[in-house]
């Protein structure tokens, strides 16, 4: 299928250009899509291209050599990842494994340095991406130096609730301890004494969150 | 309809470990490959993606707010 200039429009990467610009942009693009549990990048590999998620969601993450693995970050659709090395010129610095089925937009370096070259306020725009990327990188170093588990459960709850931007992907108690950077024993602990404070419940595949300020109370408490 | 655990086919080598833990009888083995049963008695243990020596088992969780 042929790269939507709508959906371009909606890339903060692209914001700010007309419909003629993101039209010549297309053609620098190609589409790819990988099923749930597909290897999209492999880290310490060389990078070919960087990715925007136009449908599903993308788990970025690192594997320790005893196979822990640390989710960096869960990029949802009009996000990117694999930025980084497309500009660096090094290999990927993490992997990324589709959580579901998903449709990705790629681009070349080559393909973006043209880009670049024709489009500067893409330039600013890429500025402010990866300022965001780094703030987030900040507050995760932050979670993993400083809060206690229970507290990095609760964070992770509270962002990973549907909200107006739309569906948040599932989180299996695996992925909760990857982003949480412990063990998945640990989450299921961290769960419960939520639960015990009366912060959420447990409803079988569901995890409401019954006291919100309560929630936030504790991200609080254990930091 | 019951939201059951998923299962990627590919991923079982049919150890059965799952079925050994589940609670509520809820998988079974079908040609050397895990199969699940709906059934309202799941409570969402998951007991049977932990022990999964492979991944093959997935128990996410939908995380909403109550708004009342």
């Amino acid at each position: 299928m042929a790269v939507q200039v709508e959906f371009l429009k909606s890339i903060p990467y692209f914001s700010g250009l007309s419909p003629a610009e993101l039209d010549s942009i297309t053609e620098l693009m190609f589409e790819k899509t990988a099923e749930k549990g597909d290897i999209i990048l492999l880290e310490g590999e060389s990078a070919e291209a960087l990715y925007f998620v136009v449908s599903g969601a993308v788990k970025v993450f690192k594997t320790s050599a005893e196979g822990k693995e640390q989710i960096l970050n869960i990029v949802r659709p009009g996000e990117s990842f694999n930025d980084v090395p497309i500009f660096d010129g090094g290999a990927n610095p993490a992997s990324a494994q589709a959580m579901g089925p998903v449709v990705l937009y790629g681009i070349k370096k080559s393909g973006l340095e043209v880009i670049l070259g024709d489009h500067p306020q893409v330039a600013s725009n890429v500025i402010r991406v990866l300022s965001q990327r780094v703030r987030h990188l900040v507050s995760l170093v932050e979670d993993l130096s400083f809060r206690h588990v229970t507290g990095r459960v609760a964070k992770i709850l509270l962002e990973h609730t549907d909200d107006e931007t739309g569906p948040r992907p599932r989180l299996t108690q695996q992925e909760m301890a990857a982003m949480a950077g412990t063990a998945r024993e640990v989450v299921g602990r961290s769960l419960k004494a939520l639960e015990e404070e009366g912060a959420i419940r447990l409803d079988r595949h569901r995890i409401v969150i019954s006291d919100k300020q309560a929630l936030r109370d504790m991200v609080e408490a254990f930091s | 309809m019951a939201e059951m655990p998923a299962i990627e086919r590919e991923k079982c080598n049919g150890c059965g470990l799952c079925i050994s833990v589940c609670h509520c009888s809820a998988l079974v083995l079908v040609d050397d490959v895990i199969t699940v049963i709906e059934t309202e008695e799941c409570s969402w243990c998951t007991q049977c993606e932990a022990v999964c020596p492979t991944g093959a088992i997935s128990c996410p969780f939908e995380i909403v707010v109550d708004e009342r």
